[in-house]
């Protein structure tokens, strides 16, 4: 730019008064633009790390939920001990001693242990989960019965932390005497960091090493759907009626604005909303993906509206006048030509208006959606919570163990956000018309 | 509905000296305003837009298989009185009208009448063509589909093809029926807007400008076209172009500031016009 402006000088020697106020006046006009282009680029810059920065952090953090620090045992399935009637029916393999079976493995590794406070603290390398995996393991296979075999069970949150080396020396919780142990079966290649595969698979636990967000998917799945189901439907007939058969008088414009406002109400307003109206009002059953999709389809109803009224006003009436004067109905005109081409542009509306409602919280906590859910949903009358409670739920839990666990939660969360929004812009290019 | 922007609303422009001033009492439309064998009959009729006037007092008679030029400037009500025909005023928020018009001596307000079926009777042509963005067979086949008007596939086939042959377009999109009408030149989207008006079986043609957004050859084409449909229907075009009006019309209404100031033969407005406004207009001294 500056060899530019000392060209011009070069050739400019002898210029009237006139040009050379212009030229001053052009090159302050261009210095202005340089400056503002600096501005731009400096603000989509810190916009960018800022992101960077975030998505860098959660990942740092929560890539490690994904695995879980497992021990091997051998562990003999004794026939007495794991299926007390004797006849290995499922019910009665349900009610065996699982646990003893793995305090006896550890014993076994650790005959030197003797002393009932050393072998409490043995048994304190694993999970308390650890039984549960070997029931499930055996009713998979119950002709491990009466053999001895090596089995990976999930190591305690403590061990899991501390393998991680996501503890600093100050919290770990584990003695002299568990390191020494741990280093034993470390040595033996009994300790290995394997896919974690009760992230996906469980709902919550007081074991944050077998806490997973099975059940938070779930729950926010059948949320969205009730949402969907509510919200889309009377959205478009919403945002149909309004642009295309109302008339325009006060009223219309009154219930316009009243819509825009909607779409800006706090969410934790409807939360309260839902609460005063569906559980106490209604009766619906609290804690449900029912009654949170009925209160997130309130939030999400302006959205849609809006989107699909805009969608719809982007069709040229000349389609309108066209369908008209063949003698089609305004229906007709409507549902065959008009809907059709406004689809795109309603769909993507929806699916941003989806995508928020699967991030929403505030509003899920007023109506009870906070519980601690172990059991993953079935339907929508089942207690249920969603991904951005779990995660909010995770992120106030005293363990340490939970810091992961809501990184990783984030991260699906981020994820299932991040692939709404690509369908929605996919959409929108596939679909797109242009009109002349 | 859509905005209530009327399409011919804007003031116009023409009249700025006293002398035309004066002139602007047109209380009595000049020249013969029957025919012996009319389709529509208008007595009286008054357009208004909200509280203004769009067209006011326009009396007028429409020949069949006559092609009626209705000529004028900007802003004077000629395309708002063409959308009576079809009632599409209707879609015009704030739009009433009042009069009689009659197409073969049914009233065409008459509450009781289906507008739907008023349309499929009187077809239109837009200014702009306005294809449906789907296939070249879809656009035209649409009408006929809406009515029920062929029991098989075969009938539609049929149907559709001597539509676009009468449009003079089937030569030119025979073998590309399934790509989209959108996708044809302007010309033949605005042949193809009148195959689709054509496919329904129409008594009456309304041309809105057909031509205006045209190149001289399109244009040449349409008109063409008009000459040959004169056979089988009734057409009433809205042109700019005076030559147009000459080329193609029977008949020529001349319209000025909401009033339909004279009517005759063709040959006559554009020779011996009677009126002073009409004269003014066609020999260029405004508009």
């Amino acid at each position: 730019m500056n060899n530019a402006d000392d060209a011009m000088d070069a050739i400019s020697s002898p210029v009237p008064a006139r040009l050379q106020r212009l030229r001053r006046n052009i090159r302050r006009r261009r210095r202005a633009e340089r400056r503002f282009r600096i501005y731009g680029v400096v603000a989509v810059t810190i916009g960018l790390v800022f992101v960077l920065f975030l998505f860098a952090n959660i990942v740092a953090k929560g890539w490690s939920a994904f695995l879980l620090t497992h021990v091997q045992l051998d562990v003999h399935f004794d026939s007495a001990t794991v299926d007390p009637e004797g006849d290995r029916s499922p019910q009665s393999l349900a009610r065996g001693d699982y646990a003893k079976l793995v305090k006896t493995a550890l014993r076994e590794r650790f005959p030197q242990v003797r002393k009932r406070r050393d072998k409490r603290a043995l048994y304190k390398l694993v999970s308390s989960a650890a039984p549960y995996v070997l029931r499930d393991r055996l009713l998979e296979h119950p002709e491990w019965i009466g053999r001895t075999l090596p089995v990976w069970v999930p190591a305690s949150d403590d061990v899991d932390l501390w393998m991680k080396g996501q503890v600093a020396s100050a919290d770990v919780r584990l003695d002299e005497k568990q390191r020494a142990w741990l280093s034993a079966l470390i040595e033996q290649g009994r300790v290995e960091k394997r896919w974690n595969p009760f992230f996906f698979s469980r709902g919550d636990s007081r074991q944050p090493e077998v806490a997973g967000i099975g059940a938070a998917v779930a729950g926010s799945f059948f949320t969205l759907l009730v949402t969907l189901l509510l919200s889309f439907p009377i959205g478009v007939a919403a945002a149909v009626y309004l642009e295309e058969f109302a008339p325009k008088n006060r009223l219309t414009d009154l219930i316009e604005v009243n819509i825009n406002n909607l779409a800006a109400v706090p969410s934790i307003v409807f939360g309260l909303l839902g609460l005063a109206a569906f559980i106490q009002f209604f009766g619906v059953p609290r804690s449900t993906p029912l009654v949170g999709g009925l209160v997130l389809a309130l939030m999400t109803l302006p959205t849609i509206i809006v989107a699909g009224r805009a969608a719809l006003q982007a069709v040229p009436p000349s389609i309108r006048d066209a369908a008209l004067a063949l003698g089609a109905s305004r229906m007709q005109a409507v549902t065959h030509h008009v809907l059709p081409l406004s689809l795109s542009g309603i769909l993507t509306g929806t699916i941003i208006g989806m995508a928020r409602a699967l991030g929403e919280t505030a509003p899920l906590l007023m109506i009870g959606m906070v519980a601690f859910i172990v059991d993953i949903p079935r339907g929508p009358l089942d207690p249920a919570t969603v991904l951005p409670v779990q995660i909010y739920l995770w992120a106030d839990a005293a363990e340490r163990a939970y810091v992961e666990k809501s990184s990783a939660a984030i991260m699906v969360l981020l994820a299932f956000l991040l692939l709404m929004n690509l369908a929605a812009i996919l959409l929108r290019r596939r679909f797109e018309q242009r009109w002349q | 509905m859509n905005t209530a922007t009327a399409p011919e609303m804007e003031i116009p422009a023409v009249v700025g000296s006293e002398e035309l001033d004066r002139r602007e009492a047109v209380s009595e439309t000049v020249g013969d305003i029957t025919h012996p064998d009319p389709v529509f009959t208008c007595r009286n009729v008054t357009v208004w837009y909200g509280d203004k006037p769009g067209v006011q007092d326009v009396s007028i008679d429409i020949g069949r298989h006559e092609v009626l030029a209705m000529i004028g400037p900007s802003g004077c009500g000629k395309s708002t009185f063409l959308r009576c025909l079809n009632r599409m005023n209707d879609t015009i928020e704030g739009a009433r009208v009042e009069g009689t018009l009659e197409l073969d001596g049914q009233d065409i307000y008459d509450p009781a009448l289906f507008v739907e079926e008023l349309r499929t009777r009187v077809g239109m042509v837009f200014q702009k063509p306005n294809p449906f963005p789907k296939s070249i067979y879809d656009n035209v086949a649409y009408g006929p589909r809406l009515h029920g008007m062929t029991r098989s596939k075969a009938d539609l086939d049929d149907l559709v093809r001597e539509s676009l042959e009468k449009a003079a377009l089937w030569n030119e999109v025979k073998d590309r029926l399934d790509e989209p009408g959108t996708g044809l030149s302007g010309g033949q989207q605005q042949r193809l807007c009148i195959a689709r008006a054509i496919a329904v079986k129409p008594e009456v043609i309304l041309m809105d400008e057909p031509a205006s957004a045209l190149d001289p050859i399109a244009t040449a084409k349409i008109e063409e076209l008009i000459d040959e449909l004169r056979e089988n229907y009734t057409i009433v075009i809205v042109t700019h172009s005076m030559q147009q009006a000459a080329r193609v019309s029977q008949r020529t209404a001349y319209f000025h500031m909401g009033r339909l100031v004279e009517v005759g033969p063709t040959t006559e407005i554009f020779t011996r016009p009677r009126h002073q406004l009409t004269e003014d207009y066609i020999t260029g001294r405004f508009g």
